[in-house]
């Protein structure tokens, strides 16, 4: 296996139309093209799929792990942006 | 065996055959990703060959009992292309090959129109990957570019007997299928700055023999690793 050379790509599935694309897992490929196919032959076999992405991983800016609490740690007490103080009226169905 | 089992035992036959083939690389391909593209590759051709043999009688008994006489697969699609750019060749050449004739089928009115239906689209999938392979490993580094050149005249002189009639595909149009497969070989082959063969595409004593039984060496080895544990242990299952 000499996969070294080639570059790592992220590959994102639509499941089905109306969704968003999510991100399913990366492989190797030597160009675009490839790793497209490469995509449909590794996470579309049993009909996962109605339209892939890839993206080159080198192209993604992740946060830091070390960032977590900046990032993240303010949100966790302001209950307020969650719209859960709303009162439901009684017949209002799928909310 | 009536015209339309003669046909289904020998398009099946080269299903099963270069099923097998690129089976082979299980394990051992260049790269993992294109490990599981010829294993793709692979099963819808064990799919096509179930078919095609289900038609003509017990597919266990066709695939695994049958002796290399019996075959009737095109020579093609039993030679070993142990090399990755010859197994790349073979694949473009035959699914071409296989694309056409399948979408004549599907076109027709016959016992295979369902069956090609399907197929024509598995081996549209087959001919871009082959394409693809082609294009990159012709027009990519001097080493890689004389593989290819080696792998397609090496091959070519085996493309002849894919044209011959087979017995029992009577809306076949064996011309125009030769036709289309050469005008797209070529087109492939000068895209990936390969030159299309200018040599005999079968040697006089070899035309149409895989149709009629005769095999090339390496057939007889494949046929034994294919077919040695059915016939070791008979009617086992787990």
């Amino acid at each position: 296996m000499s996969t070294t050379d080639w570059p790592l790509w992220e590959v994102f599935v639509r499941s089905r139309r109306g969704l968003a694309h999510t991100h399913a897992g990366s492989l190797h490929a030597p160009d675009a093209e490839l790793a497209l196919r490469n995509a449909r032959d590794l996470y579309t076999r049993r009909s996962e799929g109605v339209s892939l992405w890839v993206v080159p991983s080198a192209a993604i800016t992740a946060s830091s792990p070390d960032e977590k609490d900046p990032f993240f740690g303010p949100a966790a007490d302001k209950a307020y942006r969650h719209p859960t103080f709303y009162e439901i009226p009684e017949g209002v169905r799928h909310l | 065996m009536s015209p339309a089992h003669a046909a289904a035992l020998a398009l099946g036959d080269d299903a099963l055959i270069l099923s097998h083939r690129l089976g082979e690389w299980a394990g051992r391909a260049p790269v993992l990703e294109e490990e599981v593209a010829l294993a793709n590759i692979a099963l819808d051709l064990l799919g096509q060959a179930r078919a095609l043999l289900s038609l003509v009688g017990d597919e266990d008994e066709l695939a695994y009992l049958r002796d290399e006489r019996a075959f009737r697969n095109v020579q093609l699609v039993e030679q070993p292309c142990e090399d990755f750019a010859a197994t790349v060749a073979r694949q473009l050449l035959f699914s071409t090959y296989q694309h056409a004739l399948y979408g004549q089928l599907a076109g027709a009115d016959g016992p295979f129109t369902p069956l090609a239906a399907k197929a024509v689209k598995e081996t549209a999938y087959h001919r871009d990957h082959a394409e693809q392979w082609t294009l990159r490993l012709g027009d990519g580094t001097a080493e890689s570019h004389e593989r290819m050149r080696r792998a397609v005249e090496g091959l070519w002189r085996f493309t002849g007997e894919l044209f011959q009639p087979v017995e029992g595909l009577p809306e076949i149009d064996w011309q125009a299928l030769r036709a289309t497969w050469t005008e797209r070989v070529t087109d492939v082959l000068e895209r990936a700055t390969l030159a299309v063969p200018t040599g005999p595409q079968s040697a006089a004593w070899a035309a149409g023999a895989g149709r009629q039984g005769v095999h090339t060496e390496p057939f007889g080895r494949m046929l034994a690793e294919m077919q040695h544990l059915h016939r070791s242990h008979p009617g086992a299952t787990w």
